[in-house]
């Protein structure tokens, strides 16, 4: 199927209006892994808005991405509650372990922070992260 | 065959949850997979006819099923980090499968749906109010006002909003809650309805928590025959921490850029589309199938502390031996959370900071660890309750760069709109950095012939720190909202109390 259609078929899928856009969204950049002009133009004929409005909302959200990243991602939680385990002494060891291979996305928080430091990749969860266990994690992808 | 109760929730299975209950059921046991009871530093928890043993791995299946575990814990009910609370909210907290009707329904549930719709919305109103809750995002105002004034508004339209955007570090009550109990927030939310006059609800829950928002959808499934006609919709946030304010939540959900807008007017009289909306948190919500339930008014008005009333689910979090959630009601001290029941820090070594509510909230000195937590007595001492969650730091954080840090992230998450948030955050984080490399000299720019009228003399650290200091006088007089508005209160408190941090002597 082509890029278009699977668009429109995405679209079919919601209604018509501009409340459904960032559903839209989430299901564009699910299929894809991102959402670039030529999508937003679509997007934004359906939805009878400017190009100029669906962008504004794609680069305002941080999980949209305007050009694809094909490199696995591993978001790792940089916000108070891990801080204060201790993950910024792993940060080091976790990029050397990524280099350009692997894309470590900061999270601010993924509500786990009684059991920091954290990381998630895809939907799966990981907790109690030790230097080790966080350069496998980022290894293994 | 043993019957073996794990939990599901999201912070169970990041610490194993799912191979511990594979483990179990290859050694023939039934496993149930159950809420969480919120004692995290035990996760994942295995309860066996009541029995605790924890935090297990599967290789401690044999001696758990032989009795020989050195992980038992003795009798969950009866722990002392359970048996302390008074738990409302969370009453239901790893003793129910969050997706059974049948369990809900068993512990008390639909009962307060029921006798809303018996007593009438006039008086659920009056019963709201009289409970004296008050909206458990941070803000604390009155829910009986808000829902009073979305009731009285005209329009043909209301809607019910809850914002399950949690997300601030340090909080995971929403999250608990939705993965654990989702059907009493969805009887909330009904309830609200009812007792205003709206058709269709809203969950705008944060894309960071997958797991909330299956269970959502599969209970709103489940009860949607219960609730009609009445119907609520789950819509997923998109990484933006400041569509937790409640208008850029709406405009988030009108499928615009997650901007704020200014107040007048009030959501709960042009909200969502425009139209009169109550916008509630998860725990607001979640709060009011037990008001409504008989008697349910007046028991939560009894507890609690001056005008903070009923009780509130504490998050126990960051740098502590025994986190989780704490439901207490309002009036306890940070010392008696921090070393009575959270156990001190879980590094072991000395507490020095505490944040309460969030990364828009106050670092609390040890000295300060008597306030009772009351949303009046923490806006006396310049602090936030928020939405509740606690973060402890042991001795070994700098807190020139958690104050540093607030401002980066602020920058990094502010919507944009108005200037003291959007520009003073930056501002923020180079001042505190001239802060830490002890003043600052005229820059080339500064020193060329042209630039006549630029200061040319050193600005002391001193004078960085006073321009720190009214440059947070500003973001928060003049931002928008909570973001820019609140973000001074990390850093001055960090100013405040740890000038050594920042390389200042005491002042």
């Amino acid at each position: 199927m082509t890029t278009d259609a699977v668009i429109a078929e995405i679209l079919a899928a919601h209604p018509r209006e501009q409340s459904a856009l960032l559903p839209i969204l989430h299901d564009v950049q699910a299929e894809f892994g991102y959402v670039d002009a030529a999508a937003e133009r679509i997007i934004a004929d359906a939805l009878n808005l400017s190009r100029a409005e669906v962008h504004g909302v794609v680069s305002f959200y941080h999980d949209f991405r305007s050009a694809p990243d094909p490199r696995p991602a591993v978001q790792i939680c940089q916000a108070e509650s891990c801080k204060a385990r201790g993950i910024d002494m792993l940060m080091q060891a976790a990029r050397d372990a990524a280099g350009e291979r692997v894309r470590l996305a900061p999270v601010y928080c993924l509500g786990l922070c009684s059991v920091g430091p954290n990381a998630r990749v895809g939907d799966r969860l990981h907790a109690r992260l030790d230097e080790a266990q966080l350069v496998s994690l980022v290894t293994a992808q | 065959m043993t019957a073996v109760r794990i939990s599901d929730d999201a912070l169970a299975l990041a610490c194993g949850a799912d191979a511990l209950a594979a483990a179990f059921e290859a050694a023939g046991c039934t496993v149930e997979r159950a809420s969480s009871w919120g004692m995290h530093w035990l996760e994942p928890l295995v309860e066996i006819d009541g029995m605790g043993f924890g935090p297990a791995t599967p290789e401690d299946v044999d001696a758990i099923l032989s009795g020989k575990s050195a992980k038992a814990i003795g009798p969950i009910a009866t722990h002392p980090f359970i048996a302390g609370q008074q738990r409302l909210t969370f009453a239901r907290a790893g003793r129910t499968r969050a997706l059974s009707l049948e369990d809900y329904e068993r512990t008390g549930g639909w009962a307060g749906l029921e006798r809303a719709r018996r007593i009438g919305p006039e008086h659920v109103l009056d019963e709201v109010a009289r409970s004296g809750l008050r909206g458990r995002g941070g803000a604390g105002f009155p829910a009986g006002v808000k829902w009073r004034t979305v009731a009285k508004a005209p329009g043909a339209r209301k809607f019910i909003v809850c914002n399950a955007d949690e997300g601030d570090s340090g909080t995971f009550a929403d999250r608990m809650l939705m993965e654990g109990d989702p059907l009493q927030l969805i009887e909330g939310m009904a309830i609200a309805a009812h007792a205003v006059g709206a058709a269709q609800g809203y969950i705008y829950i944060r894309s960071e928590y997958p797991h909330a928002i299956r269970k959502l959808r599969d209970a709103l499934k489940l009860c949607a025959d219960i609730i009609a006609p009445f119907n609520i919709d789950v819509r997923v946030g998109a990484g933006a921490y400041v569509c937790g304010e409640e208008t850029s939540l709406l405009n988030s959900l009108e499928g615009k850029r997650g901007e704020v807008r200014g107040k007048p007017p009030l959501p709960a009289l042009q909200g969502l589309f425009g139209c009169p909306t109550v916008v509630n948190n998860v725990l607001t919500l979640a709060a009011v199938p037990h008001i409504l339930a008989e008697g349910g008014a007046q028991d939560y008005e009894a507890r609690g502390a001056g005008r903070s009333k009923g009780t509130m689910p504490i998050q126990l979090a960051g740098n502590i031996r025994h986190g989780g959630l704490y439901e207490t009601p309002f009036g306890v001290t940070l010392n008696q959370l921090i070393f009575e029941i959270g156990g001190g820090t879980a590094s072991g070594r000395p507490v020095k900071a505490v944040q309460v509510g969030g990364p828009l909230g106050a670092y609390l000195h040890p000295g300060q660890f008597d306030i009772p937590f009351d949303y009046e007595a923490y806006a006396a001492a310049d602090a936030l309750i928020g939405h509740g969650g606690i973060t402890v730091f042991d001795d070994t954080a700098d807190m020139a760069a958690m104050a540093r840090f607030a401002m980066e992230f602020c920058a990094v998450e502010s919507c944009g709109k108005c200037t003291p948030c959007r520009i003073g955050s930056v501002r923020g984080q180079e001042i505190i950095d001239r802060i830490l490399s002890g003043g600052r000299q005229a820059d080339a720019v500064e020193l060329l012939p042209q630039m006549h009228n630029a200061r040319l003399a050193e600005r002391s650290q001193a004078e960085e720190v006073q321009l720190l200091e009214e440059l947070c006088a500003v973001m928060k007089d003049a931002s928008l909202c909570a973001l820019g508005g609140f973000t001074p209160y990390p850093v001055m408190s960090a100013l405040r109390h740890w000038p050594a941090d920042f390389g200042l002597s005491a002042r």
